[in-house]
Formats: C-alpha cells, structure tokens, sequence
C-alpha cells in the first residue's frame, strides 16, 4: 500500500482536461444524433408503411435488448468484416446516437399517441396535410412534453459516453489510462476523472433545468 | 455467416452467459441492500444519516459505472483494497444500481397518498406501524416496475466488468473474436444471448407487475 499523492495529477492536467473536452463534444454530437434519429424512429414505428415500420421495430427491440459495450463493437470491430471501416470517432458518435435514439423513440413515440386527437382534427379541418400536421402540429407538442425524459437520456448518455474509451477514442477516461500508464497511480486519475465527469453532469442537469423552465414559461 | 463456428462456439457462450446471470443476481442482491438502506437513510428525520444517503446516490448517479469499477479495481490496491475480478464486478455493479434503486424506493414510497399515513396515524398507528402496515405494503406493488427497469438495465451494464477482466458473456465474445477473426458471427452469437436474459426479465417483471397491480 503506498500513500495516496494528488499532485501526480497537476503535470497531467492539460491532458484531462482535453479529454474532459472530448467527452463534451462526443456527448453533444451523439445527442444531437439520439434526438433526430429518436424523432425519425417514433414517427417512422407509428406511421411509415410495414415494410419499413418492422425493421425500425426490430432495430429498435436488438438495441433495447443488447448492452451499448457490445453494439459499440459490433459496429467499430463486426462491420469490417462486411467491408465497412469506420473511423473509432464516428463508430462511437454513432453507435452512443443510435443506442441512445432507440430510448428517445420510446419515449417520443408514448409522446406521439399522448397528444390530443383533437390536435389532429384541428389541423387537417383548417387544411394542413397528414405530413404537416405531424411535422408542425403533433411532434412539435409531444417533444415538448417529453422534455424531462429525453434529458434525462442525455445525461445517461454522458455517462455512458465512457464505454467508447474501449475503442480507443481519446475523451477522458482514455486520457485518465494514458497519464495512468506513465504514472501507475491509477486511483489518483480515476477519482479526478470521476470528479471531472461529475461537474459536467451538473453542468449539463443546470442547462437542462433551465431550458425545461424555458420550454414551461413558453407555453 | 459462418453457422458452423456459430454452433461450435455456443457452448461456451452459454456457460459464459451463466456468469453473466449469477453476477447479475449477486449484484442485484447488493444493490437491492444497498438501496433499501440509502432510501431509509434519505427519508430519515436525522441529518446526518438524510446527508450520508444523498451523497451515496449522487456520487455514484453522477459519474459513469466505468470509473468506478476502474477506482475499485485498479485503484483499490492502492488504499488496501484488492480484490478478485468477479468479486470487484460484484461490489461495483452492486453500489451502481443500488444508487439507482434508492430512488426507485424513496419514489414508491413518497408516490403513497399521504392521506394513508395520516389516516392510519389517526387511529393511533405509531410512525414505525404505519410504515410497517400501510405504506411499504403498497408502495412495493409500486416498486416492481422501476426496480425491475434498474435490474434489466444492471443486466446489460454488466458487461462493463469485461473491462476489468472478469470472464462473462462479452469478454468470452471478445476472445473469441481474437482466434476466430469472425467478429460479426461472434457478436451476433453474444447479442442473441443478452437478448434472450434481457426480455425473460423483462417478462417476469411483467408479470410479477401483473399479479401485484393495484386494480
């Protein structure tokens, strides 16, 4: 047992912090892509014919059911071998997006069938066809009333954003390993790395808060 | 598709799956302590203990399940803690969703109409009766669905601890994939099975949902 040294962390500072950086950018972009897709999803499982209904519900009931450490290799290691190469960057923006989308589009799609039929009504009586009653009447409603929920997907994907360090991404726990495998002090770096994940959960749960109150005054 | 190195390899991800479940059920039994005495702890009258119970849940809500299962096992020699992988997976996965599962608990329990408290205090219940005979017995039918979310969810986060080496479902995958360079047949294999444990939980917990549902 050898005592415990903080200052081992401060020549390594720079580095965390730059992964903490990438950790935000990876979160931001897979979110960017878990919202759209979830939409796309929900629309896709409630109105689009069956040929294309069943496979967006099968997609979505494989993902549901399988952990993200296992999708995040299947798509970065398991496409290769059907001749699709993708970079480690994109493989876990996509791979955290699509795993987060399908739990957005449960939510979403819930949102959907929650919304007043009377909505509908109003909307295709003055006029608005099927496709613009759901893009400016429906989807519209049953996002906003989904808000808590989808952010709370967002902050569970910063979390989960992790798990890409396994495909060698460079965000913050990886840049945590890096320091670790010069050092050897690894409870050192993973506690840092775990306070540095916990400001930006805190971060984030006050924006979402504060875009929630807005979402609630605009009503 | 090779299907013959499919079924050669079954067997093994089957055994492989076994552990998977048996750390599933010992984590769940952890997390389950863990949660009960964290959601006590949280609805307690004594600062201190509400303190110790809200920074147990927020540590271990905010940051990744990851990390701490890194602090525990790489880090644990560090301040005397060593432990076996399996065991690591256990203790980390546990206090994880145990975290978790404190807030499914205090959330059943403050979701039961406070009038049921009040009434039952009326007729001279003491604050330990009442919780005894009239709020826990209907706060648990309320339990059973997010309790059961949290456990479906440790299900497929146990496949974190293949990180820290513990033999399960994916680290078997990932081994195998190193002799067979057949990584899509070998994930595919391995998804099948998280598949097949995820929606049985899930049945069950439907069903336990079912039988205990307030109608």
């Amino acid at each position: 047992m050898q005592g415990l040294d903080f200052t081992v962390v401060a020549p390594y500072w720079d580095l965390l912090l730059t992964g903490a950086w990438w950790t935000a950018v990876l979160t931001v972009s897979a979110g960017a892509l878990s919202f759209l897709f979830g939409i796309l999803f929900a629309v896709a499982v409630l109105y689009a014919p069956a040929i294309l209904a069943y496979p967006v519900r099968a997609f979505m009931w494989v993902f549901m059911g399988t952990p993200l450490l296992l999708q995040l290799f299947l798509i970065y290691f398991g496409l290769v071998q059907i001749g699709i190469d993708i970079p480690a960057l994109a493989a876990g923006i996509i791979g955290l997006g699509l795993h987060f989308a399908v739990y957005n589009a449960d939510v979403i799609r819930a949102g959907i069938v929650a919304v007043d039929a009377g909505q509908t009504e109003g909307a295709r009586s003055i006029g608005f066809g099927k496709w613009q009653t759901l893009r400016y009447v429906v989807v519209p409603q049953a996002i906003r009333n989904t808000a808590p929920p989808i952010g709370g997907n967002l902050i569970a994907l910063l979390k989960e954003s992790s798990i890409v360090s396994v495909i060698g991404i460079a965000e913050l726990v990886h840049s945590a390993q890096l320091a670790i495998s010069e050092t050897f002090r690894p409870f050192e770096f993973y506690i840092t790395a775990a306070a540095l994940y916990y400001i930006l959960n805190l971060v984030l749960e006050a924006a979402l808060h504060r875009f929630e109150r807005q979402v609630e005054v605009s009503r | 598709m090779d299907f013959s190195l499919m079924s050669r390899v079954f067997p093994f991800f089957v055994e492989a799956a076994l552990v998977t479940l048996e750390l599933t059920a010992l984590a769940l039994v952890l997390g389950l302590a863990a949660a009960a005495l964290a959601a006590t702890a949280k609805m307690s009258r004594s600062a201190i203990l509400r303190a110790v119970g809200t920074l147990y849940v927020s540590l271990f809500r905010g940051t990744p399940c990851l990390i701490q299962l890194f602090v525990l096992y790489f880090g644990g020699p560090q301040i005397g803690i060593n432990l076996e992988p399996f065991s690591a997976g256990v203790i980390g996965l546990g206090l994880n969703i145990g975290a978790y599962m404190a807030e499914s608990i205090r959330g059943a329990v403050m979701a039961v109409d406070r009038g049921q408290t009040e009434a039952a205090r009326t007729i001279g219940f003491s604050r330990f009766q009442t919780l005894r005979k009239v709020v826990l017995p209907q706060a648990a039918r309320l339990m059973i669905r997010p309790l059961g979310v949290n456990t479906v969810a440790l299900l497929k986060g146990s496949a974190l601890v293949s990180t820290i080496s513990v033999v399960e479902l994916t680290y078997t995958a990932q081994r195998f994939i190193g002799s067979t360079y057949k990584p899509f047949e070998i994930f595919g294999v391995a998804a099948l099975l998280y598949m097949i444990m995820v929606y049985a939980v899930a049945r069950v917990v439907d069903l336990l949902d079912k039988r205990f549902a307030i109608v």
